[in-house]
């Protein structure tokens, strides 16, 4: 396709994302301002996400888009046609052939490598939108290091529920100094943050890019005697077996039968093709 | 059954060829053309250039057309297209008093030089639906004057003279651009504007009616709206001067307003300003409205915690892409965040129960 620039970004706007993006790597947490362009998607369709895929892309490189953990969920689908249409790069469905992963509300369940990037698309960058919605005055919390009304809520969880009540977007710290948004992957994913890959995250709509390099210490908020947890449905797959997923809910029938699958389709679809079978992985699969 | 979770590129093509069909609806009705919505639709073309921020009526036509005539989707459309352009440089800027006006009117004089120009204007039609429309036929033509040569003066210049007005203060400076430079708050007076002339009409619209229902009130006069067309002129470098690449439809609106005065400044009039393109009167009278009540830290005025008051609030909500992505987003799939969610009441209902049943064996057993 000859009608758009490679990765449909024209090469400026690549650069201004670029240096967004260093300086993110540079000041790992931290929530860096970038003009932000129209896309020929919604916002809130992950337009923050592929801007920093565009960005990030090169014409050898492999890309991997899943939404919910999987690869074939409609708006995956979209945005891996609309970068082989705009880029004419490869793709994939298997995580560890990618080289690049952008990703909605997931982390693979596969460890990454030094070799591959994971772009998160992230509606609301600012863990402290809920509790303060000025902007002006959620910069001036982060410069100053000032969280205590982020420790209020989670204890006022406690006090209220007996358990922190943040299931998913569950906020962390970034090498001891940034509180950040880890986009709303389900806290199960926190841990996981800890890796070998790069990780972008690209909130278009409300103009910020953010960053982890390889290897940044990550701590989810919690208190000494509510340590934090990463917590799952009580199952194993439904189809592969697996115990270490995390699943998904399906409702089979009016009578309220259900099935739990992994939610990372190509982690599931791997083990069953290396002979694990899960309760139903018989009929279902 | 676990197909059923499955989007899948069939169904997205799918739904995308039953939209076509049903953006063209019965075929045995003639086609829309662009030219017929340019002509016969104007005000929404006008709209659509306006908040897409894009000055081309075909396009903007184009963009109805696909867009079903769902004005945010065509506004989006363009929007998109838009962000692709490049670059070439930017206009000098447009001399409004030098406007060829087809519609000038003022509210707070009841002649000025100029006159008072009705023009095209819904204003004094009875709101009754027209039969004679739905059947086609030919529109008698209208009364036409010999234009007037020279320029219309701004009304506020003759308040000017008398110094009872707020001189505007001169600057060469580049102004922001909110679609090249992430914004930041304040955002000063040039993004602001730049905000809500692109903002949504009917967002602008509440915001600017709030403060005349007390919300900061600042009582506004029409001092003036002038609709009409201005020559857009460019420097080309190797030229070393000046040359007009085009025209194009403008609404103006400059209200005055009260101001009692402050520590430093006498009682005077002050400004509010609206800048819309094409015929957008709603949208400019509101935006004159909402201008002004933003500006009350620099008037000196007081914080009335008011909506319109707070720049963050009124910029940060005032874009209609930006508002109905994520409005509409939420019906993408949340399966991943809900499980977790399920599993997080479960574990709270569950131990609510057990602690409830713990104290009410406590309770029998005392």
């Amino acid at each position: 396709m000859s009608d758009y620039n490679f990765a449909y970004l024209d090469e400026q706007t690549k650069r201004m994302i670029r240096r967004a993006i260093l300086k993110g790597l540079a000041v790992p947490g931290y929530q860096v301002p970038f003009a932000s362009r129209e896309m020929p998607m919604p916002y809130g369709w992950g337009t923050g996400g592929v801007q920093v895929s565009a960005a990030t892309l090169t014409p050898d490189d492999t890309l991997k888009v899943i939404d919910q953990g999987a690869d074939d969920t409609t708006n995956a689908v979209s945005i891996r046609k609309f970068f082989e249409k705009t880029a004419g790069i490869a793709t994939t469905e298997r995580t560890a052939r990618a080289s690049v992963i952008q990703t909605r509300h997931r982390i693979p369940e596969a460890e990454l490598t030094e070799d591959q990037i994971l772009v998160y698309q992230v509606p609301i960058p600012e863990p402290l939108r809920f509790l303060e919605p000025r902007e002006t005055e959620t910069r001036k919390m982060h410069a100053l290091e000032e969280y205590g009304l982020m420790h209020v809520k989670l204890y006022e969880d406690i006090s209220q529920h007996g358990a922190i009540a943040t299931a998913y977007a569950y906020p962390v710290k970034v090498e001891g100094r940034y509180v950040m948004d880890p986009s709303p992957i389900p806290k199960f994913d926190n841990p996981k943050m800890e890796m070998a890959a790069i990780q972008l995250f690209g909130a278009g709509r409300e103009q910020r890019i953010y960053a982890l390099p390889p290897y940044t210490q990550v701590v989810s908020l919690d208190f000494e005697d509510h340590p934090f947890e990463a917590s799952k449905a009580d199952h194993p797959c439904d189809l592969c077996g697996a115990e270490d997923s995390y699943l998904d809910e399906v409702i089979l029938d009016d009578a309220g039968g259900r099935m739990f699958v992994c939610s990372d389709t190509d982690y599931c679809r791997s083990r069953r093709e290396a002979g694990h079978s899960g309760r139903l992985g018989g009929e279902a699969a | 059954m676990y197909v059923a979770v499955k989007g899948g590129e069939r169904a997205i093509q799918n739904a995308h060829a039953w939209l076509a069909e049903e953006r063209r609806g019965d075929t045995n009705v003639a086609e829309l053309s662009l030219a017929q919505i340019r002509e016969q639709l104007s005000l929404a073309v006008n709209r659509v250039m306006a908040e897409g921020s894009l000055y081309d009526p075909d396009l903007a036509a184009l963009a109805i057309k696909q867009g079903r005539g769902d004005l945010i989707e065509a506004i989006f459309l363009v929007r998109a297209y838009r962000t692709t352009l490049p670059r070439f440089g930017s206009s000098r800027p447009v001399e409004t008093s030098e406007m060829a006006c087809d519609r000038r009117i003022s509210a707070t004089f009841k002649d000025a030089p100029g006159g008072q120009v009705l023009g095209p204007t819904f204003d004094y039609t009875h709101r009754l639906l027209d039969f004679k429309l739905a059947a086609e036929g030919d529109v008698p033509e209208a009364p036409a004057a010999e234009p007037r040569m020279e320029a219309t003066p701004h009304i506020t210049t003759f308040l000017q003279g008398e110094d009872i007005i707020e001189r505007e203060a001169f600057s060469d400076e580049v102004p922001g651009d909110l679609t090249r430079e992430p914004i930041a708050f304040p955002a000063g007076r040039a993004v602001r504007l730049q905000a809500l002339t692109r903002g949504d009409e009917g967002f602008i619209l509440g915001m600017a009616y709030s403060t005349q229902r007390g919300y900061a009130r600042n009582h506004a006069f029409v001092g003036e709206l002038r609709i009409g067309t201005v020559p857009v002129e460019m420097e080309i470098p190797e030229l070393g001067f000046c040359i007009e690449i085009g025209e194009v439809e403008l609404t103006e609106c400059e209200t005055v307003n009260q101001f009692k005065g402050s520590k430093t400044v006498p009682p005077q009039f002050t400004r509010g300003y609206g800048l819309v393109f094409g015929q957008s009167e709603r949208k400019s009278i509101a935006m004159a409205l909402v201008d002004r009540a933003l500006r009350w830290e620099e008037l000196g005025e007081d914080n009335l915690g008011a909506p319109a008051q707070d720049e963050e609030f009124v910029l940060s909500h005032s874009d209609n892409i930006q508002a109905t992505g994520f409005l509409e987003h939420i019906k993408l799939p949340h399966y991943v965040d809900f499980q977790s969610e399920l599993e997080l009441v479960r574990k709270l209902r569950r131990e609510a129960a057990e602690l409830a049943e713990t104290l009410a064996s406590r309770e029998a057993a005392e």
